[in-house]
């Protein structure tokens, strides 16, 4: 019962829930969305115990949609959308419950948003059709569009039109690449099915066309994570958006571009995607966006953006842990993209917060603040320290291992990616100094309010995790060891023997 | 059902919808010789019209029921699902034409009952084209249609942009017959026939595919269509006559005039050149120019009305995408992208009438900034026109676009298809400022908005459209089926055999 519910239940209650926040009263909004993203959260908790790692997909679902062109409403879940999954649900109550001051106008609509943003997020991580997959991943846009335009900031207008093309220009020429894909499949096993297993089943002899479809899946999910050069509508969009915007869309939309590539790109293209020329740049990109990443966050007087340009490094990481496609290095890109979620959406927390007690992102704007809020400063040190990679924190766990991972195929590359962690401490540490230490040189920072208990209960479940994650990562790891083992075997097995076949 | 077109009474079942609404006009004329000062007369015309929609409409279930086909020899009209499915979009699009035209004439101050007898006229030419087995028939469809139309132009007497936009559109028109005309005497010139499934019969057997003047012919013919469907470089007329034209009107031109032709231009290529390859690539270079053009042009727009006009040129871009697909999948494509494009379109020009004042020509994008605060439902119902139009999933106009893709894809036009999404994006560009205005700009003063006024009719035509975009983005089924099976029906041969195996992809036949 459960297990086949429940992923359809995680799709339909935040729409429903959504519904009744926009019939009630604009002053309960906020307190009907957190319940009903708590009771998402508690819906969602119980598949950390139900899931059997060995398994592979599992609380499957599938029943027909749009029969005529063999479209199924197919969901399920394995170890690598287990975790985002549980992310997401994770994150939004977060997301609600901090956006509790800083939303003060129209609040039934974001509040609304903020729960259809939910179920397009869910979807993309569980579907198993490539229709539905489709269908989730522009929906999911159109929430996020008007979170960023509609309560962003001063340029919203921009930020939010700029991230809306990006994706929608990446996602159509999918659309293509996905409707003929099935095209081909059809032509040679007769049948028209957008399903996940059917496509994976049969993607023997796709040719040279392979090449060029893989290419428009590479840009959908290049632009989404983002990877060097199409980063340039995260640091906009970061900028603009709300507090929860910026967490939502760091912790959970930015895993939608690399889940992309775990899910789709590699296991239906195999061939490309192990072709050593494709490798090597992008593993140059990668290589590149963790360094430039890295180096642009370092002039960043901004504090968001400086968040914003270390996803682009921290993503780069988890590209190299994709590509360089060992166990270790897959299960560190994964872990890495659950620590991004925590960590730099705590960082993204505490950068809401600075700004609701200044009304300013600029780091010289503070200074000195730790002997006003002991508390906010001991957090945000924390989760900086985290986001760096220091060992016993998540960060650590996950980047180390992506390099341990690597080094087996590509060895140079690890070396490259080290320096970046240093790049890491060199940006956000002295940003830290100049936050929270430093003499206190400005008065307005004197009166500063520490912590609210609203704000402490948003940021401990992020610091419990980031401490949990960094000191005891067996049962995640466990988790998904079985479906990074099956993924990287499949393809390095379909690629080799499609190389043989020729 | 068979029908021998060559006995009167089959013939006379088989235009059985045809009749019922010339009945209907008859009827009306009568009405209105009578009545014709009062805005109560009005209201009498408007629900006679739509009685004689519905009383056709009745007639066209009744031979779509009973499976009609035509049997024997080729006759001057065609029986088959797709006119039937075609039938119903162009009376349903002129029904609710009708409805929402109800308040507009009368706070637009035009009692003029003609405005009904011409929309019933033009409606039915449309029918007759869509029907036709025959050139001829299509020519007759055709000028019914066009001459009803020029005049519902200029309908309103005390505008000069309107006035304009009559005589602007009468010329070029009249230009676009003559070249349709032309074009058919070289065919028959060739051919030594007019009737569309003997021309193919002719091409086949004589082997005419390179026929010079067959093919200049072709060519014509297809200057003729471009121009009413308003397809680059034969658009030139549609913006000022769009922008000019009372705001049904523009509605009604931009969704049954166009759906008509295409009709049309779909059967003729079909059942008439289906052997003759050539007009596949002057149909790829029409689909291309028109999908740039027109999106390109919608993009530096300032006024609704005008992005509007611009947009629908886009879209009949993607319509000829489907066209140029030649399969039946395109045709099944071209069925249900129609309904899902006029829906939008209605809904869309209903909406702007409710804003705007004398012709609405004013109305600036930016105008409609903070509708989203002010009046929550109407802007929500303009939000999910312009996402359907840009054909975003879980409105009707994605699955018409995917169809599209569909139909593209697999008759090999992988290009076609990928320069139709990335003029889709282009298009994101001009429909989304829309959207953030209602939403993400404030009110630029008190009571911006406070004259906007749906009436009754044109607020449940608005309401009814919007449902059905949104039900037929998650659950198109139906529909789908019916597009399908009756766009299989159109052609009995198949057109030009691309070089893919039979596929086994859903088309229908």
């Amino acid at each position: 019962m459960y297990a086949r519910w429940v992923l359809t239940a995680l799709l339909v209650w935040p729409v429903v829930a959504a519904l009744v926040v926009l019939v009630l009263p604009a002053r309960r909004a906020k307190h009907v969305a957190l319940a009903a993203s708590l009771v998402e959260f508690a819906i969602s908790v119980p598949l950390w115990w139900t899931f059997v790692p060995a398994q592979g997909m599992q609380f499957l679902l599938d029943a027909p949609w749009i029969a005529r062109w063999g479209i199924r409403y197919t969901v399920g879940l394995d170890g690598i959308s287990l975790f985002m999954v549980l992310l997401t649900t994770f994150l939004v109550p977060l997301s609600v419950l901090g956006s509790y001051q800083y939303i003060t106008t129209r609040e039934r609509g974001f509040y609304f948003a903020m729960l259809v943003l939910t179920t397009g997020m869910i979807g993309v991580f569980v579907a198993l059709d490539l229709f539905l997959f489709y269908v989730m991943w522009e929906v999911m846009l159109i929430p996020m569009y008007f979170i960023i335009g509609v309560w962003g900031g001063e340029r919203r207008l921009y930020a939010a039109i700029k991230f809306f093309v990006y994706t929608f220009f990446g996602s159509l020429l999918m659309l293509v690449a996905i409707l003929a894909l099935v095209y081909l499949v059809a032509q040679r096993t007769g049948v028209y099915s957008f399903s996940y297993a059917h496509l994976t089943g049969h993607i023997a002899g796709l040719g040279t066309l392979a090449f060029w479809l893989f290419a428009a899946f590479f840009l959908a999910f290049a632009i989404k994570v983002p990877m060097f050069p199409f980063h340039t509508w995260l640091p906009d969009a970061h900028v603009e958006a709300p507090t929860a915007g910026s967490v939502l869309l760091a912790g959970v939309l930015l895993k939608m571009g690399t889940y992309g590539f775990l899910r789709f790109a590699l296991p239906l293209f195999p061939t490309v995607a192990l072709h050593p020329a494709v490798q090597r740049v992008i593993v140059a990109l990668s290589l590149i966006g963790i360094l430039y990443g890295g180096l642009v966050a370092m002039v960043q007087p901004d504090f968001k953006k400086l968040i914003a340009y270390s996803s682009v490094a921290h993503l780069g990481f988890v590209m190299l842990g994709i590509w360089a496609l060992t166990l270790q290095s897959v299960q560190g890109a994964l872990l890495v993209m659950i620590n991004h979620g925590i960590s730099t959406g705590a960082l993204f927390f505490l950068a809401g917060m600075l700004y609701e007690r200044r009304h300013s992102r600029l780091i010289e704007a503070f200074g000195g603040i730790a002997k006003v809020v002991p508390m906010l400063a001991a957090v945000l040190t924390i989760v900086s320290l985290s986001s760096i990679g220091l060992p016993a924190t998540n960060g650590f766990v996950g980047e180390f291992l992506i390099l341990v991972g690597s080094f087996r195929t590509h060895p140079l590359a690890v070396i490259i990616a080290t320096a970046g962690v240093v790049v890491a401490a060199m940006y956000l540490l002295p940003a830290l100094q100049r936050v929270i230490f430093n003499p206190l040189d400005k008065s307005v920072n004197a009166k500063l309010a520490d912590l609210s208990l609203r704000e402490v209960a948003v940021l401990v479940p992020l610091l419990a995790c980031i401490i949990w994650i960094g000191v005891y990562p067996k049962p995640i790891l466990q988790r998904i060891e079985p479906s990074a083992r099956a993924l990287v075997e499949s393809v390095r097995i379909d690629a080799m023997s499609a190389t043989a076949v020729r | 059902m068979s029908l021998d077109l060559a006995s009167s009474r089959d013939l006379l079942r088989a235009l059985l919808p045809e009749l019922a609404l010339t009945l209907a006009g008859m009827v009306l004329l009568l009405v209105i010789a009578w009545r014709h000062r009062t805005a109560a007369d009005l209201r009498v015309a408007g629900w006679v019209t739509l009685a004689g929609f519905a009383a056709a409409g009745a007639a066209v279930w009744w031979l779509w029921w009973h499976t009609a086909r035509a049997i024997g020899a080729p006759a001057m009209i065609a029986v088959d699902d797709f006119r039937f499915v075609a039938d119903w979009l162009l009376l349903g699009t002129a029904g609710l034409t009708v409805l929402v035209s109800f308040d507009y004439l009368e706070r637009e101050r035009l009692l003029a009952p003609e405005y009904y007898a011409l929309l019933l006229f033009a409606t039915l030419g449309m029918m007759l084209m869509v029907g036709a087995g025959d050139l001829m028939v299509v020519f007759l469809g055709l000028e019914l249609m066009s001459v009803a139309v020029y005049a519902l132009a200029g309908i309103n007497r005390h505008s000069a942009a309107a006035a304009e936009a009559a005589l602007k559109y009468f010329l070029l028109g009249a230009f676009a017959s003559g070249f349709l005309l032309y074009g058919i005497a070289l065919v028959y010139g060739a051919t030594a026939t007019t009737n569309l499934s003997q021309i193919g019969v002719q091409v086949r057997t004589l082997g005419l595919e390179g026929s010079p003047m067959l093919l200049i012919g072709l060519a014509l013919l297809l200057v003729g269509f471009g121009f009413k469907v308003a397809a680059v470089p034969f658009h030139m007329w549609a913006p000022d006559v769009y922008d000019g034209s009372p705001t049904p009107v523009t509605g009604y031109m931009a969704t049954a005039v166009k759906a008509a032709a295409f009709a049309a231009l779909l059967r003729v290529l079909d059942e008439a050149f289906g052997r003759v390859p050539t007009w596949h690539q002057l149909v790829w270079w029409l689909a291309v120019a028109t999908m740039v053009v027109g999106n390109l042009v919608a993009l530096v727009q300032r006024t609704v009305k005008r992005m509007l006009a611009y947009s629908s040129i886009a879209h009949a871009g993607y319509l000829l995408v489907a066209v140029a697909a030649g399969t039946s999948a395109g045709s099944a494509a071209f069925l249900f992208y129609l309904a899902a494009y006029t829906l939008t379109t209605l809904a869309a020009f209903a909406l702007l009438a409710a804003k705007g004042r004398d012709g609405e020509r004013d109305v600036r994008i930016d105008d409609l900034a903070g509708l989203g605060a002010r009046r929550p439902w109407l802007a929500f119902a303009l939000a999910v026109c312009m996402l359907s139009l840009l054909g975003f999933p879980a409105t009707a106009g994605f699955i018409g676009k995917w169809y599209i893709l569909v139909a593209a894809t697999t008759a090999g036009q992988l290009p076609l298809a990928a320069i139709l999404v990335l003029t889709s994006v282009i298009s994101a560009g001009y429909y989304l400022p829309v959207i953030m205005a209602m939403y993400m700009q404030p009110e630029p003063f008190e009571q911006a908005h406070s004259g906007m006024r749906l009436g009754r009719l044109a607020g449940a035509v608005v309401a009814v459209s919007v449902a059905g975009l949104l039900f037929l983005g998650i659950r198109p089924n139906r529909l789908l089926e019916l597009a399908t099976t009756s766009g299989a029906t159109l052609g009995a041969a198949p057109a030009v055999t691309t070089t893919a195996p039979t596929s086994p992809m859903p088309t229908g036949r």
